[in-house]
């Protein structure tokens, strides 16, 4: 799958997209993975309500379901306009 | 309709001619203009806006799109900037054409408040004491809840 990271997230990751193998079921599922690799995971995803997901350019919940998506995104709360 | 996501400055005048141009049904066109304003205590050298490219376009159709049905609107335009911009630069512009003016006034408030927590930008303050990342506030998300 791909992972992109925007903003403060992806300062806090160290990179701007990666490539992880994963069968986890739901995003969160998936977020628990990424935290339990390194500290800077941890420290990225510690607040989740600080955080925002999209799957395949789609925002979408935490809980949502992971099946069939290429592409999942992880920033911080919008500041358009 | 049109929707342009540049680095590139815009011309607000000639948009907005371009816009207002060849439409002889509508009787109302609004326009709204985002600038970067300095901050209050600190000179800002830079804001630099980041986006998600691909998803940034999807989000702002499908936002223009909605505005269109709801408001009825002959037309609608956004464009939005990205890069590094100084104070004083204009970020963002939207302009929307309908028969009368209430709903050319209700759209591009309707398209403001979508942009500012829906359309995938990051804003960072970039001055002499380091760069920071611009919050999104409570108040922004609540003007969802009144569409």
């Amino acid at each position: 799958m791909d992972v992109l990271y925007f903003a403060w997230v992806r300062e806090r990751i160290g990179m701007p997209r990666e490539v992880v193998q994963t069968d986890a079921a739901t995003v969160a599922d998936f977020v628990a993975e990424l935290r339990a690799r390194e500290e800077r995971y941890a420290a990225a995803f510690e607040d989740l309500s600080a955080l925002r997901v999209a799957l395949d350019q789609e925002l979408a919940d935490f809980d949502a379901p992971l099946a069939g998506v290429r592409e999942i995104a992880f920033f911080p709360p919008m500041t358009g306009g | 309709m049109r929707i342009s996501v540049q680095e590139a400055p815009f011309d607000l005048g000639a948009e907005t001619a371009a816009f207002a141009a060849g439409h002889s049904d509508i009787g109302a066109i609004v326009t709204f203009t985002g600038v970067v304003r300095d901050l209050p205590d600190d000179r800002m050298d830079a804001m630099e806006i980041e986006h998600y490219p691909g998803m940034t376009e999807k989000a702002i159709t499908a936002m223009a799109q909605s505005a269109v049905e709801r408001f009825a609107l002959g037309d609608a335009l956004i464009i939005h900037r990205h890069g590094r911009l100084q104070p004083g630069e204009m970020i963002m512009m939207v302009a929307t054409a309908s028969r009368h003016r209430k709903d050319a006034f209700e759209a591009a408030m309707f398209l403001m408040d979508y942009l500012k927590s829906r359309a995938p930008f990051w804003k960072r303050e970039i001055s002499s004491t380091g760069a920071e990342w611009v919050a999104a506030t409570d108040e922004d998300e609540a003007a969802l809840s009144r569409w």
